[in-house]
């Protein structure tokens, strides 16, 4: 019989094996060394915050996998032998495969700034890191934050969460605006401040100094400005965790080398989610893709491969979501933090300054292209819809409602959307459509 | 750099302050714990209504100065910060005290009435304002029980739930019935002689709402109103419920009506969390909740034929049954399990595993309803906040991660989940029937 081995227990490992389960009667074992069952990486922010502890973010029972027939080995994996079809474990335990699914995920950035080794300076990422985090900012009075990424400004929140003030070092001018355009940017900048986090943009790190014990006291910046603190959190991105395939025959590039239907260069062997590099014949750069989602669709589609139904891995209509404190995020297609020749864009924001839209159209035909929505929820399909079907932006303002998702009572904002249109537009005056479901009592 | 250390302090400083109204206020409350305490061993007994403004008035008081200072120290949005790290809320030490503190009152309330005397002289003043006549033990559990929600549901809506309006809409419609329905209009027909009755309460949950004995006893008193109360709560069971139900799902009364609920909403929210999400629990749950609502149907069917056939099938029995299940069903579990278990079981114990009207309104949410939670197609990260935080135990994210919509029977629809997702993947709506379970697409082909 097959044996399918998975190295890695995160949402593409997981995904992936469960996929295979629905048709496939092979033997699957799924081997981690973070933790013994497969939980939400994406809610470990929470158990720091005392929001769930570790056993809420498990997405399944302890008796799924067995039930499932998936076996689970908690250790790491240290040699890939292709040859012969044999992983070795740390512990000398040799499990052999037929077909080999890397699923390693991502290991935080490091950029060789003097002193990132101190105790005291982590990155986070695993239960792990977790764990040293809760050791690291024990009884300390100061933080420090190098990175403004969507793992950094989760950090500022946990900290923000234990009363611990925190100081943000930021590269760029606003917050994440190597993704975002300057206004949600900005958005996000004040939403920082007035959490009361002590945001520093277009500040870099220069070094990290210890004191007398050895441990962290102190960061310089670019400015040379010292900072003092008891803890520095590295939160400058994630790179893919290969240093285990690395010394396999399986290519690796700055990821697990694969195709569109992740599969690496050695037969029988695959790759997916935070990992794997997918090879894009005709464009400059390959895909490395760092989330939850594509890890998840990334798992579904390699999972239909190994049970024998070979399925490109197509990732649709882009689509992400995200929370800057209190502030949520969606977003939908495309939309370039510098706006591109081709196209224009429509954006909105309440005067309170939390809720913004943004909605970027082709010049040519004014087809909408992507969407940014911030303290406002919408509806995924009908966005998806919008951008597959290429409506021009006239048609989604007027049809703005429709993709409404924000709880019954919240108040609306699709007419202040299209007030605001039609000042800038006098001669072409839109008017709001009505919402094309029939609505409760309680829905409108 | 000076500059900003200035304003580090500044900004602590301002923290701390806030800090101490904060606990300024919840010593207050503490203080008219005390005080209330003070006032069961008799020192209330010259002046009740001293004593009440010292116990009830300095916890109230003292709510809203704490109320006040945790507006000012956070922006609005979902702050479960802490919750399984404090003793209290995480089922510690203080959360068994406390659990056991208001199990104690209810035994005592229940069985040792007399225990309680001091505290029910104390709100005379209160009985005589609404009936002209003392108080008694139901009393003065009646009022507690509206002050708690009152209190507690001013909480939800200054604070907690700040930024929403679903809550906030639902949290003062939860008030409202409290105060006016399951308060106010009992006792005031008390003032008027007329049959104790509530109106927001129907069978099967008043189970005797519709039993022959009942139906008797209202249709023969004097005055109209008997009759309108018989016709009332014929109505709602048979009529309004399951109308109401098909357009809304079962939250049309269990999150903005019923008084257990409401406390379960208000006084029970730092418990929500501790509802038991495992498979096992569900299966417990079906067993146990339809096993009350079968009994009970087949009681009042029997009771009736008795009735019809004068005695003859039953016999003096069915005033066994009020009795046994009376004391079984009202005292044991919604009383001292249902609420006294709050701080470790979660709060909506009876809810869910005894109340029978939930079992009806659950099976025409789940078959006969427009109600479904949507689940916003990929969007679930399977965080798990959902699932934590619903009270009724229903592991939301099961379905959410799936990208399935939830349709269970047991769902209240307080609207907590989608309150607490971080990305906004869960809404409360309703909606046609077609594709009501299905995957993405309740509504868009
Ligand atoms: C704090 C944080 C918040 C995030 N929030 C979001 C979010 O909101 N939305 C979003 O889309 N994405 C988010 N992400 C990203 C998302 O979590 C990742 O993209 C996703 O978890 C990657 O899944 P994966 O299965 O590819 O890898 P992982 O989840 O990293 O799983 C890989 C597993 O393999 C194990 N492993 C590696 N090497 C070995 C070995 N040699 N032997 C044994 N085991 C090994 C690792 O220990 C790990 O457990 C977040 C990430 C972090 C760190
Ligand atoms: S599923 Fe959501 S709305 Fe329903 S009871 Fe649970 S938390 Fe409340
Ligand atoms: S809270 Fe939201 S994101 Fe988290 S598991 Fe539930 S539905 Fe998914």
């Amino acid at each position: 019989m097959d044996h399918l081995v998975i190295i890695g227990n995160g949402i593409s490992g997981v995904t992936a094996a469960r996929t295979v389960r629905k048709t496939s009667k092979m033997k699957i074992t799924i081997i981690s060394g973070e933790t013994d069952h497969f939980f939400s990486r994406t809610a470990l922010m929470y158990i720091y915050m005392g929001h769930m502890k570790y056993e809420h973010t498990k997405p399944y029972e302890d008796w799924f996998w067995e039930k499932n027939g998936i076996n689970l080995i908690k250790g790491w994996v240290e040699k890939i032998d292709t040859d012969n079809k044999y992983v070795e474990m740390k512990d000398g335990r040799i499990i052999n495969w037929s077909k080999l699914l890397l699923a390693t995920g991502s290991q935080p950035n490091k950029f060789g700034w003097p002193g990132q080794d101190l105790p005291g300076v982590q990155g986070f990422y695993s239960l792990q890191d977790l764990e040293l985090m809760e050791q690291n900012t024990a009884g300390i009075d100061h933080a420090i934050i190098v990175g403004g990424g969507l793992i950094g400004i989760e950090v500022a929140e946990m900290l923000h969460s234990r009363n611990i003030p925190v100081t943000f070092l930021v590269r760029e001018n606003n917050f994440w605006d190597i993704i975002l355009p300057e206004e949600e940017a900005k958005m996000i900048n004040r939403e920082i401040v007035e959490h009361g986090i002590d945001l520093r943009l277009a500040t870099e790190l220069k070094e990290i100094l210890p004191d007398k014990n050895g441990r962290v006291r102190a960061v310089v910046t670019d400015k040379d400005e010292e900072i003092s603190c008891g803890f520095v959190a590295l939160t400058v991105g994630v790179h893919p965790n290969i240093s285990l395939v690395k010394n396999s025959k399986i290519e690796t590039g700055r990821g697990v080398l694969v195709n569109d239907f992740l599969e690496t260069s050695v037969p029988d062997v695959y790759a997916a989610g935070d990992c794997a590099e997918i090879i894009v014949p005709g464009e400059a750069r390959n895909r490395i893709e760092q989330l939850w989602y594509t890890g998840r669709m990334q798992g579904e589609s390699v999972g239909k491969t190994i049970a024998g139904k070979r399925t490109k891995y197509e990732r649709g209509i882009w689509f992400n979501s995200a929370k800057f404190l209190d502030l949520e995020y969606q977003t939908y297609g495309f939309v370039s933090n510098i706006p591109l020749e081709s196209e224009n864009s429509f954006y909105w924001e309440h005067e309170n300054g939390k809720h913004a839209l943004r909605i970027v159209y082709k010049k040519e035909n004014r087809a909408v292209t992507g969407i940014n929505v911030f303290g406002i929820r919408m509806r995924h399909k009908v966005c998806e819809n919008w951008i597959r079907e290429r409506r021009p932006l006239e048609y989604v303002l007027t049809h703005l409602r429709d993709a409404n998702f924000d709880p019954e009572f919240f108040k609306r904002h699709e007419q202040a959307v299209i007030d605001h249109y039609n000042k800038k537009n006098p001669q072409n005056k839109l008017q709001l459509r009505r919402r094309r479901l029939p609505a409760g009592l309680f829905s409108e | 750099m000076q500059l900003i250390q200035i304003n580090e302090t500044e900004l602590t400083l301002s923290h701390q302050k806030l800090g101490t109204l904060k606990k300024a206020g919840l010593g207050l409350v503490g203080l008219g714990t005390l005080f209330l305490l003070l006032a069961l061993t008799g020192l209330a007994t010259n002046s009740p209504v001293l004593f009440i403004v010292l116990s009830l008035g300095l916890m109230t008081g003292g709510a809203f100065i704490s109320f006040y200072a945790q507006r000012k120290e956070e922006p609005p949005g979902i702050k479960n910060n802490q919750i399984w790290q404090k003793s209290f809320t995480a089922r510690g030490s203080a959360a068994w005290i406390l659990g056991v503190a208001v199990t104690g009152f209810y035994i005592v309330l229940y069985w040792f009435p007399d225990l309680l005397e001091h505290w029910i002289r104390m709100v005379d003043p209160v009985a005589y304002v609404l009936y002209n006549g003392p108080a008694d033990q139901w009393f003065l559990y009646g009022f507690f029980y509206t002050v708690a929600i009152l209190i507690m549901g001013s909480r939800m809506i200054l604070v907690k739930y700040r930024h929403s309006n679903y809550q906030k809409i639902r949290t003062a419609s939860i008030m409202f019935f409290q105060t006016g329905f399951a308060f106010l209009i009992p006792f005031v027909l008390k003032a008027l002689n007329q049959p104790d009755f509530y109106f927001t309460y129907f069978w099967p949950l008043k189970y005797d709402y519709l039993f022959p004995g009942t139906v008797d006893y209202l249709l023969s008193h004097p005055g109209g109103l008997g009759v309108f109360m018989v016709f009332w709560g014929a109505v709602m069971t048979f009529l309004a419920t399951p109308v109401l139900t098909w357009f809304f799902g079962k939250r049309w009364y269990c999150s903005w009506v019923c008084g257990c609920g409401g406390l379960a909403n208000t006084a029970g929210d730092p418990f929500r969390q501790l509802s038991d999400k495992s498979l096992t629990a569900w299966k417990t749950e079906r067993r146990m909740i339809y096993s009350v609502l079968v009994f009970i149907i087949v009681t009042t069917a029997l009771l009736w034929l008795n009735s019809i056939y004068s005695g003859s099938v039953l016999g003096s029995l069915s005033q066994g049954f009020k009795k046994t299940y009376g004391f079984a069903i009202g005292a044991m579990f919604s009383g001292v399990i249902g609420v006294g278990f709050y701080p470790i079981m979660g709060t909506r114990v009876w809810c869910r595993f005894g109340c029978p009207m939930a079992a009806y309104l659950g099976i025409l949410q789940k078959f006969f309803s427009r109600f479904r939670i949507t689940t916003n197609g990929g969007q679930c990260i399977s965080c798990g906040n959902c699932s934590t935080y619903c009270e009724m135990g229903i592991d939301v994210r099961w379905y959410a991660q799936r990208g399935e919509n939830i349709v269970r029977a047991s769902c209240v629809g307080c609207g907590v989940c989608s309150a607490v997702c971080p990305r906004g993947v869960l809404n409360l709506e309703n909606g046609p029937r077609e594709n009501r379970f299905s995957i993405l697409n309740a509504f868009y082909k």
